[in-house]
């Protein structure tokens, strides 16, 4: 099960067509003639899921075959947003469900739950502010006082008594890091003035974005398929349409995950400035070929290994959020005394 | 060359200050304007019946096919405009902005059916409309005066200037809208001359909740 969940396919091909032949995905589009020519072949054994993207034709019999064996389809629109998801047969653990609501009317499990969702999230916040001020990128010394608010927001953390005062401090520690995030950006072309959303305006915040969406949709695949419901979380507010969980999920992913992602792809310049378009007025978003660049990138990086503290082999970054869900579940049911969030070394 | 110094936001938080939750979809506006429960039917109990009249809205919509008259020839037009307003707590699109010579921006929203003569269903439109130019305003750090609505049905462009009036108007709209996203609960229903041109009639049952109220179905004297 494991490494097959992490080949998620792709396809951003306008016109392919994928089909099943015998135990094999084949992938046809149309070459300059219009004349349908096979693009590649794989195993249908070695994915572990399809993402399309707009005009991409599936078969039949190939979302029949992956609906039986629980592989996941995902349709997303051409610019990469989430449309839908194919779903095989109901099942899952109802008393897992049934654990999942009860917990939240339970304000101990709760309140314990949101603190371990911010201190995995500050934890890896704080190991991307020592990476930086081991590499020696940023003013040190204000590196250095980011790094001290972020072991006092997790001293403070540790003894927080309510959810509120756990999203406080979360607040806090994120204004921080924020605050100090340009020093972490090498290319001066790329500035970065904070955190900004709905529409992102500078291209570091339309990268933060769209990475934050596709670890974000990784959390939900995850929760579902280790049988939770994405919607229901602990630390995020439940609000109609909003994956409260998966947001709890992710929070221990952000920095080290997306974030350093985004770092990386610009500071070793393979994402440029070309790659972004902004709209007049003011909205910045990543360019087809920007979006192309970052997908790949990630896709690479969850096929890369982390040690994972609880676990003798190493993990694929990109199975993470299916043994934290898992963990998680384990919690849920009893079987943890506490939810063990992931820490980034 | 790409341009992105234009906006620079403070360093923390989001821009604005609002909280996640209390950024406005301006689609909402028009949805609230026209009926609260409406409103809250499509943004809070996140109900969407596809039905012939969203059919063609959405399909209004596409960028594709920006119908011809609707916007002026000879002006550069910005289609599905992504729009912000940090000061009011506002995000969403505009299907069309015209930019006049002087770099004025007039905002243009796609309607399918006919124009409306009057009444709320306008009206709400013109809030919807009015909302895009606050934003445009502060986007773009200038006065917009008017925008236009077309409607698809009857060609016709509808100029809306946004007066006073309009504009303070359009604000309550957005607070009111705010606080029902906010407290997250189904206003009773209307039950009057809008509902039966509501393309969410057969969710919102506003006839059947009325008579629930009357007590009829849990009767149980002899």
């Amino acid at each position: 099960m494991t490494t097959q969940l992490l080949n998620t396919l792709f396809v951003q091909t306008q016109g392919a067509y994928l089909r099943l032949d015998h135990e094999t995905l084949r992938i046809e589009a149309p070459d300059e003639d219009g004349e349908k020519e096979l693009k590649l072949r794989i195993p249908l054994h070695h994915l572990g899921g399809v993402v399309v993207f707009g005009n991409v034709l599936l078969s039949p019999y190939l979302l029949g075959q992956c609906a039986r064996d629980g592989r996941e389809v995902v349709w997303c629109s051409r610019s990469g947003r989430f449309q839908g998801r194919l779903a095989g047969p109901v099942s899952g653990n109802v008393l897992l469900r049934r654990a999942q609501h009860l917990a939240l009317s339970d304000p101990a499990i709760t309140l314990e739950l949101a603190r371990q969702f911010v201190l995995g999230k500050v934890r890896g916040a704080r190991t991307v502010l020592k990476r930086a001020l081991r590499e020696d990128t940023g003013d040190a010394a204000t590196l250095e006082a980011a790094v001290g608010a972020h072991d006092e927001a997790i001293y403070r953390l540790r003894g927080a008594d309510s959810v509120e005062t756990v999203r406080g401090e979360e607040g806090q520690a994120a204004a921080v890091y924020f605050a100090v995030f340009h020093h972490l950006i090498g290319p001066i072309d790329f500035r970065f003035d904070g955190r900004n959303r709905r529409p992102p305006r500078d291209p570091v915040n339309a990268a933060l974005s769209f990475v934050y969406t596709l670890v974000r949709g990784d959390c939900a695949a995850a929760l579902e398929s280790v049988g939770l419901d994405p919607q229901v979380g602990y630390l995020h507010v439940l609000r109609p349409g909003r994956p409260a969980l998966a947001l709890d999920l992710m929070e221990e992913f952000r920095a080290w995950w997306a974030d350093r992602l985004v770092l990386t792809l610009i500071n070793r310049k393979q994402l440029g400035l070309q790659h972004f378009e902004a709209r007049p007025g003011g909205a910045v978003y990543l360019s087809e070929t920007g979006r192309k660049e970052v997908l790949t990138a990630y896709q690479k990086r969850k096929q890369e290994t982390v040690r994972h503290r609880l676990f003798k082999e190493a993990v694929p970054v990109g199975l993470l959020p299916f043994v934290q869900a898992r963990l998680l579940a384990r919690h849920l049911r009893g079987d943890l005394d506490a939810y063990p969030p992931f820490r980034a070394r | 060359m790409n341009d992105f110094s234009a906006h620079r936001i403070q360093s923390s938080g989001s821009p604005g200050g609002w909280r996640d939750a209390e950024v406005v979809p301006i689609s909402a506006l028009q949805h609230y304007a026209y009926c609260p429960r409406q409103c809250a039917l499509i943004h809070v109990e996140q109900v969407w019946d596809e039905n012939i009249y969203t059919l063609r809205g959405r399909r209004a919509h596409g960028r594709v096919d920006t119908p011809k008259g609707m916007t002026r020839d000879g002006l550069r037009t910005e289609h599905a405009l992504p729009l912000f307003s940090d000061a009011l707590g506002l995000a969403g699109r505009a299907d069309a902005v015209e930019f006049e010579a002087d770099g004025t921006p007039f905002p243009v929203e796609h309607k399918v059916g006919s124009r409306k003569k009057g009444g709320l269903a306008r009206r709400a439109d013109e809030v919807q409309l009015c909302a895009q130019a606050l934003c445009l305003e502060e986007m773009f750090e200038r006065d917009v005066p008017a925008g236009a609505l077309y409607y698809r049905k009857s060609r016709r462009r509808h100029e809306v200037a946004f007066s006073s009036a309009l504009r303070v108007e359009t604000q309550e709209v957005i607070r009111k809208t705010r606080g029902l996203l906010r407290v997250r609960r189904l206003p009773p229903p209307v039950a009057d001359a809008r509902c039966p041109r509501c393309s969410l009639i057969e969710t919102c049952m506003p006839y059947v909740v009325e008579r629930l109220g009357d007590g009829e179905p849990n009767d149980e004297t002899p």
